[in-house]
């Protein structure tokens, strides 16, 4: 009986791998069970340091070339394989795009539930999570009494606090005989420097009040500043003014920074749902009966021209 | 060609919730009901599969008869046919349970391409789909923004965050669509008056060989809650340099966020 977690990688280790990888700590200690954790990819060689303070004991590392990339027929199989192998009792994945389809097919091959983009979990007797539902309207409180009890993990909602447990044994394995059905044909990564919204502290939105792309380069600007990323309305994105990436909303991304700053945006009930897990909400907005203005911590009525400027001047001087 | 889309009804991203008095449930009464937003995308995707290769477009969906209206829906929007797995007035069906229910419609119904939304914006459960494709033995890929159809494959962009995997899969296979695939049509009156005239067929849930056992989940709901809805509301007043300058205080030096 154990703990399994599941590393997501894209070339390297992601975030949301050691967010995973504290979240399943803290229910291993708490359940009194080991924490194992698995890594499909190319080579795990230069990050295994990085593996220390998780409380992990061991990770079975399965590395190949061909496993560069995710590959749904080989990863399942895999990590179906090795949940039955160590009949783990908790197994604990991202709720990123790509650890959400594994964990989806892992729970279908065992036959067991599955809870996706757990904002927190912990142990009673069982393993407990709370589960946004409505884009977060509602969050509902659940208890998986199943085994192995599976839940995937929202990124940026634990933070990695690492202790002072040893880096982890590494069990290398081979790669199971596997017929790979769908073909990679290409990987694209965004450019180094780009903030994921949905792993960034700080969001800076833009809205249809930015009246057209060209406002774009004014938010970029308080967005370099911050290290943010750069959030958008629907209205903003069917308006053709940006990628539907970066739409955040009941039908966009949710986010959880610690400061959503929404420039141009009315605040209607479908954005809402995408910024309300943020710590703090700033608004900025020239109507000053928006409603973004009742759901907001901090407001300034005015012309996002003029007042975003200002902000990215203000803060290069603060925070220097 | 055959073209299976799995589509659901959820109340409409307008609604306000509230949660019932036993503290463990949602107030669904007086909720309107819509197709799932990225269901529509998968819709226009089999419609637009229809236009350019002829497919055949049938359109599922599992629960109580009332779905019957979105299925209604997808026909309005060009869909051939509807199947509804009616699960009779049962309380919500869990992802397991949808999932074998639709996989063993869908084995009868033997489609080379089955398309269904990322996620349902109920639950956001993303997981029905997928589950149907392991049931099935097929291969599939999830949060599709591009799909072109060569042969007996497929060619698809899928969306990871800050970044892109293009992949090929041999069909029959599943896909979930993200939006940026398309953009859903309007159904045109002429269409919604065809749509009343089109087949929808009832497969009792019962008549699906699925145990009732496996409808049944081992997530047991404990308690909802509404998220923390008060905050400060604080406008801050003065001329534009000074409200930035104590935007940037209480952000720096009270809430220690920046
Ligand atoms: C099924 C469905 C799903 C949806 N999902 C989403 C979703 O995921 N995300 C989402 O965002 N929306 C979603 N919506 C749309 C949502 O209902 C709103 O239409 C949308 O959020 C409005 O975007 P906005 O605030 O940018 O535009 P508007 O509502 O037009 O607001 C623009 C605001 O900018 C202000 N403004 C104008 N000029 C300036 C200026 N120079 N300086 C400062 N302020 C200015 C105005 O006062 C106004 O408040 C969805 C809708 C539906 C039906
Ligand atoms: N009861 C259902 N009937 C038909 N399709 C469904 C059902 N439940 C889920 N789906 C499909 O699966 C997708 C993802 O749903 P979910 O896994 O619940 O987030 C939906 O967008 C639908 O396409």
């Amino acid at each position: 009986m154990s703990v399994l977690v599941l590393l997501e990688q894209r070339g390297r280790l992601r975030k949301c791998a050691f967010e995973a990888a504290v979240a399943a700590r803290d229910i291993a200690r708490a359940a009194g069970l080991p924490l194992n954790a698995v890594y499909i990819g190319a080579s795990l060689a230069d990050e295994t340091a990085e593996l220390a303070g998780l409380g992990i004991a061991r990770v079975y590392a399965y590395e190949n070339e061909t496993l560069r990339h995710y590959s749904n027929d080989a990863h399942v199989g895999i990590v179906e394989g090795l949940v039955r192998e160590l009949g783990a009792q908790v197994v604990i994945g991202s709720a990123s795009a790509l650890g959400k389809e594994l964990c989806a097919s892992v729970a279908a091959r065992l036959d067991v539930d599955l809870v996706q983009d757990c904002v927190s979990c912990a142990w009673d007797n069982g393993l407990t999570a709370v589960k946004p539902l409505y884009a977060g309207k509602v969050l509902s409180t659940v208890r998986l009494t199943g085994t192995p009890a599976m839940i995937s993990l929202r990124p940026n909602v634990v933070s990695v606090a690492r202790d002072d447990s040893p880096a982890p044994e590494i069990e290398r394995r081979p790669m199971p005989e596997v017929t790979l059905r769908s073909v990679i044909k290409a990987v694209t990564e965004a450019a180094a420097g780009v903030v994921e919204l949905t792993e960034a502290k700080v969001v800076v939105s833009g809205g249809r009040g930015l009246g057209g792309p060209e406002g774009w380069p004014v938010l970029k600007e308080l967005c370099a500043v911050l290290g943010a990323a750069l959030g958008a309305s629907r209205a903003a994105v069917d308006s053709g003014w940006i990628h539907h990436s970066h739409q955040v909303g009941q039908t966009g991304k949710v986010v959880c920074p610690d400061v959503y700053i929404a420039c141009g945006i009315s605040g209607a009930i479908q954005h809402q749902a995408g910024m309300r897990p943020a710590k703090i909400i700033v608004a900025i907005n020239k109507d000053p009966s928006a409603p973004i203005f009742k759901v907001c911590d901090y407001g300034i009525v005015g012309d996002l021209y003029e007042i975003v400027p200002l902000l990215t001047q203000e803060l290069k001087q603060t925070l220097v | 060609m055959k073209v299976a889309v799995l589509v659901k009804r959820v109340p409409d991203t307008a609604s306000e919730l509230r949660v019932a008095d036993d503290g463990k449930s949602v107030v669904t009464a007086g909720l309107k009901f819509v197709m799932s937003p990225y269901d529509e995308h998968a819709v226009e995707l089999a419609i637009q599969l229809k236009e350019s290769h002829g497919a055949d477009v049938v359109v599922l969906s599992a629960g109580p008869p009332d779905v019957r209206e979105i299925i209604r829906s997808a026909l309005a929007m060009g869909a051939d046919s509807g199947i509804l797995v009616d699960t009779g007035q049962a309380g919500e069906l869990t992802c397991r349970g949808a999932a074998r229910l639709l996989a063993a419609a869908l084995k009868e119904l033997g489609a080379d391409i089955i398309l269904a939304g990322k996620q349902a914006v109920d639950d956001d459960a993303a997981q029905v789909p997928e589950r149907v494709a392991e049931l099935l033995g097929i291969p599939h890929a999830s949060v599709i923004t591009r799909f072109e159809l060569g042969g007996s494959a497929a060619t698809i962009d899928r969306e990871v965050e800050g970044g892109q995997y293009t992949l090929e899969l041999p069909l029959p296979a599943l896909f979930t669509t993200q939006k940026g695939i398309n953009t859903p049509r309007y159904p045109t009156l002429p269409n919604i008056m065809k749509a009343k005239k089109k087949e929808i067929r009832e497969i009792p849930a019962a008549q699906l060989g699925v145990a009732a056992d496996d409808l049944l989940g081992q997530v047991v709901t404990e308690s909802m809650t509404l998220p923390r809805q008060q905050r400060l509301c604080r406008v801050i007043e003065g001329d534009s340099p000074e409200r930035v300058r104590e935007l940037v205080r209480v952000l720096h030096a009270e809430e220690k966020v920046l």
